[in-house]
C-alpha cells in the first residue's frame, strides 16, 4: 500500500495544530469530517474524516488524529472542478465533490504534472456542499498563487505550489460600467440619493483591501530585517540594532494575515480561533515572562486582527477550549477571578522563589511589601503582582498586614515560632534574621 | 526585648501581621495558637482573671508599631481559648471573658495542696480567709477571683473533700475540710 506522501505533499502545522500559511494565503472555508480519496486509483489512500481547509492557494486536509499526516493540494494543480451530481441517489448519501488534478507520471499531485487524476471529497458532516463548491470555484478563479509569485520577493518562502505556471495571465478584472440611456439615468438618480451610504461602504472596502496589503508589506519588511540582521552577525552599532528589534516587534504586532472569522470557519469558528490564538500568544507571553493578563491579550489579538475584531466572549470561549487541545498554553483563573494566560511550562515556583527573596530583604522584613513594590521587582503589572502575592499567601509563604497605612505582605514568621515556647528563637532562622533587622533599625 | 509592665513580651509582638487576623487557614491557626499562649502567659503573670472586649487591654495593642487587634480578631482569639476550656464567656453577649490560666480542677488541686501544707485538714476557714488570709500569702491562691475560688470549692465539695456552709454571723461562707 502506498503512503499518503507519495501522492500528496505534506502540510506544515503550528504547535497548536493550525496549518502554517504561505505569505498572502488566506483561509476562505473550513469543513469538518471530510474524506479525501481517488475513486479511480485503488492505490490512492482513503483519507478519512479530516478537517478540510480551503485557502486562496491550497486545499488542506488535516487528520482528526495524529495517526496520519496533514496533506494539501495546491490549487494550481487543479484543472477542473466537476459540478455536483443531482440524482436520487445523492439525496440519500453524503455529498461528493469531484475535481481533476494534475499529477506527475508516478501519480504524485503536481502542478507541472503530465497526467490527470480525479479526486473525490466526501462531506460527511453537516455542511452546505453548494456553498463550499462556490467558494472552491471562487478560490480557483482568483488565481491567488500567481499573484503571490509575481508580488513575492523571490527570497521569500515562496516554495508554494506554483513555480512557473503564472505566465502573466494576471486577470485583474476592473468593473467597467457601460450602461447608457434611460436605464443609466435612473440608476444615477438612485445612486445619488444613496451616495453617502455607498461612499461609506466603499471606504470600508478600500480600507480592508489596504489592510491586507499592509499586512503583506509588514511581513515582507520583517523578513528583510530578519535576514539582514542575521547576515550582519551583530556587527552593526548597538543603537541601530535596538531600533531594528523595535521595528520588528512593531511589524510583528501588526498582523495576522489570515484571521479566523465566523464566515470562513463557520461551526468550527471557536475551535479554529482557539488554535490561532494559541499560536499568537506565544510571543507576547514570552515577553511578559510567562504570564499575561487576558485583557492585554484581547487588545493585542484584536490589534493584530485588524478589521476582523472579536468579542471578549469569543476570546474567553476560545481560551476555554484550550483544555481540549494539545496546546502549550493554558487559561488560568486566580481566586479573585482575574484571568491570565500562562505557558504550560511556566511554574509558580519560580515566581514564589523570587517573591521569597524579595520579602527577605532587610527593608521588606521591616516594612513588608505592597503590590506595587512587588510589581516593580517582578516586572509585572500591579494587579498581577497582587494575584501572585495572594497566591503566595495562600501557600503560607506570606502573611498580610492590614493597617491604616495600607495592605502589605510580610514573610510568614508565624510558622517559624514555637508555640510551646513563645520566647524561643532558633539560631540562623528567618525569625532570628528578622529580630536582628528590627533591633538594628531602632 | 520589649516589656509590658513587668511582663516580658516575645519578639513577634512587633511583627505587624501578628495583629491582622490572617485569612489563610493554616496561618491563622498558628496565629491563634500564638495568641492563646501569649494571653495565658500574660494573665498568669499579671494575675488577670477577666478580659473585657470593649475595654482597653494592654496586650491587644502595640503602640511601638501602631497596630492593634480588631474586635473580630479579639473575639476569634478569646473564642479559641473558650473552646480549649481555658476561658469562659461570662455573659451571653460575649463581652467579658474569664481567663482560666489554671483550669478549675487545677485550682482545686492547689487548694488541697495548700490545706495539706498548712495542716488545716480538720479546720474551718472562711472563703475570704483563703483569698486574703496570712496562710495563703505568697501562694497562687492569694487574691484569687472569688467566683473561680467558689467553683473550685464546689468541685471539692462534690468529691466530699469539704463542706461549704453559710456562716451564721457574717454573710461569708465557711468551709469545713474533711480530708
Amino acid at each position: 500500500m502506498a503512503t499518503v506522501d507519495s501522492f500528496l505533499p505534506t502540510a506544515q502545522l503550528t504547535a497548536s495544530g493550525r496549518p502554517v500559511l504561505h505569505p498572502g494565503e488566506i483561509e476562505s472555508s473550513l469543513v469538518s469530517s471530510v474524506d479525501l480519496l481517488s475513486e479511480e486509483n485503488p492505490n490512492f489512500p482513503h483519507l478519512k474524516s479530516g478537517l478540510l481547509t480551503l485557502t486562496n492557494q491550497r486545499l488542506l486536509w488535516l487528520p482528526s488524529s495524529t495517526s496520519s499526516s496533514p496533506v494539501y493540494i495546491p490549487l494550481s494543480a487543479i484543472s477542473h472542478i466537476f459540478s455536483l451530481k443531482k440524482s436520487l441517489k445523492s439525496v440519500f448519501s453524503n455529498p461528493r465533490i469531484r475535481f481533476q488534478v494534475l499529477a506527475s507520471s508516478d501519480g504524485k499531485v503536481d502542478p507541472k504534472g503530465v497526467k490527470s487524476i480525479v479526486i473525490t471529497l466526501i462531506l460527511r458532516g453537516k455542511s452546505d456542499p453548494e456553498a463550499f463548491l462556490g467558494k472552491f470555484w471562487e478560490a480557483l478563479k482568483g488565481r491567488a498563487w500567481e499573484e503571490n509569485v509575481v508580488g513575492g520577493d523571490g527570497n521569500q518562502a515562496a516554495q508554494s505550489s506554483s513555480s512557473g505556471s503564472g505566465e502573466g495571465s494576471l486577470a485583474l478584472k476592473m468593473p467597467v460600467v457601460g450602461v447608457a440611456g434611460i436605464l443609466r439615468k435612473e440608476q444615477e438618480m438612485w445612486e445619488s440619493t444613496d451616495k453617502s451610504l455607498q461612499d461609506a461602504f466603499q471606504d470600508l472596502n478600500a480600507l480592508m483591501g489596504k489592510a491586507k496589503e499592509m499586512v503583506m508589506l509588514a511581513e515582507k519588511m520583517r523578513l528583510k530585517l530578519l535576514s539582514s540582521s542575521s547576515n550582519q552577525g551583530g556587527g552593526g552599532p548597538e543603537e541601530e540594532l535596538g531600533t531594528k528589534e523595535e521595528m520588528q516587534d512593531w511589524l510583528l504586532s501588526v498582523g495576522i494575515a489570515s484571521p479566523v472569522t465566523k464566515e470562513s470557519a463557520g461551526a468550527l469558528y471557536h475551535q479554529q480561533l482557539s488554535r490561532q490564538l494559541a499560536d499568537f500568544v506565544k510571543i507576547p507571553l514570552e515577553r511578559a515572562g510567562g504570564t499575561i493578563n487576558l485583557i492585554d491579550v484581547y487588545c493585542l489579538f484584536n490589534r493584530a486582527r485588524g478589521t476582523e475584531l472579536i468579542s471578549p466572549d469569543d476570546l474567553l470561549q476560545a481560551c476555554s477550549l484550550w483544555e481540549k487541545f494539545d496546546v502549550p498554553v493554558i487559561l488560568r483563573k486566580f481566586d479573585s477571578g482575574v484571568m491570565v494566560i500562562q505557558n504550560k511550562t511556566h511554574s509558580d515556583d519560580e515566581v514564589f522563589s523570587r517573591i521569597r527573596s524579595l520579602v527577605t530583604k532587610p527593608d521588606a522584613l521591616l516594612n513588608g511589601v505592597s503590590a506595587s513594590d512587588a510589581a516593580k521587582a517582578l516586572g509585572v503589572a500591579p494587579a498581577m503582582a497582587k494575584e501572585y502575592l495572594l497566591t503566595a499567601e495562600g501557600k503560607g509563604l506570606l502573611c498580610r498586614d492590614v493597617s491604616p497605612d495600607g495592605f502589605r505582605f510580610f514573610i510568614n514568621l508565624l510558622q517559624e515560632i514555637n508555640s510551646d515556647d513563645i520566647y524561643l528563637v532558633r539560631d540562623y532562622s528567618i525569625y532570628a534574621a528578622w529580630i536582628n533587622t528590627i533591633t538594628t533599625s531602632r | 526585648m520589649q516589656k509590658l509592665g513587668e511582663f516580658k513580651l516575645p519578639h513577634f509582638f512587633n511583627y505587624p501581621p501578628y495583629f491582622t487576623l490572617q485569612p489563610v487557614r493554616e496561618t491563622r491557626e498558628k496565629q491563634i495558637q500564638l495568641w492563646k499562649e501569649l494571653i495565658i502567659e500574660y494573665c498568669r503573670a499579671q494575675r488577670i482573671f477577666f478580659i473585657g472586649l470593649e475595654e482597653d487591654f494592654p496586650l491587644f495593642s502595640n503602640p511601638a508599631i501602631e497596630r492593634s487587634l480588631s474586635h473580630e480578631a479579639r473575639v476569634a482569639f478569646l473564642s479559641a481559648l473558650v473552646s480549649d476550656g481555658r476561658a469562659e464567656w461570662t455573659d451571653k453577649g460575649h463581652r467579658k471573658c474569664l481567663i482560666l490560666w489554671h483550669r478549675i480542677q487545677d485550682w482545686a488541686e492547689l487548694i488541697l495542696h495548700f490545706v495539706k501544707e498548712n495542716g488545716l485538714e480538720d479546720n474551718i476557714m472562711t472563703v475570704e480567709e483563703i483569698r486574703s488570709g496570712i496562710e495563703s500569702r505568697g501562694t497562687e491562691l492569694h487574691g484569687i477571683d472569688r467566683t473561680v475560688l467558689m467553683r473550685a470549692l464546689k468541685l471539692l465539695e462534690q468529691k466530699g473533700k469539704l463542706v461549704i456552709f453559710k456562716g451564721s454571723s457574717t454573710d461569708d461562707e465557711g468551709i469545713k475540710f474533711s480530708l
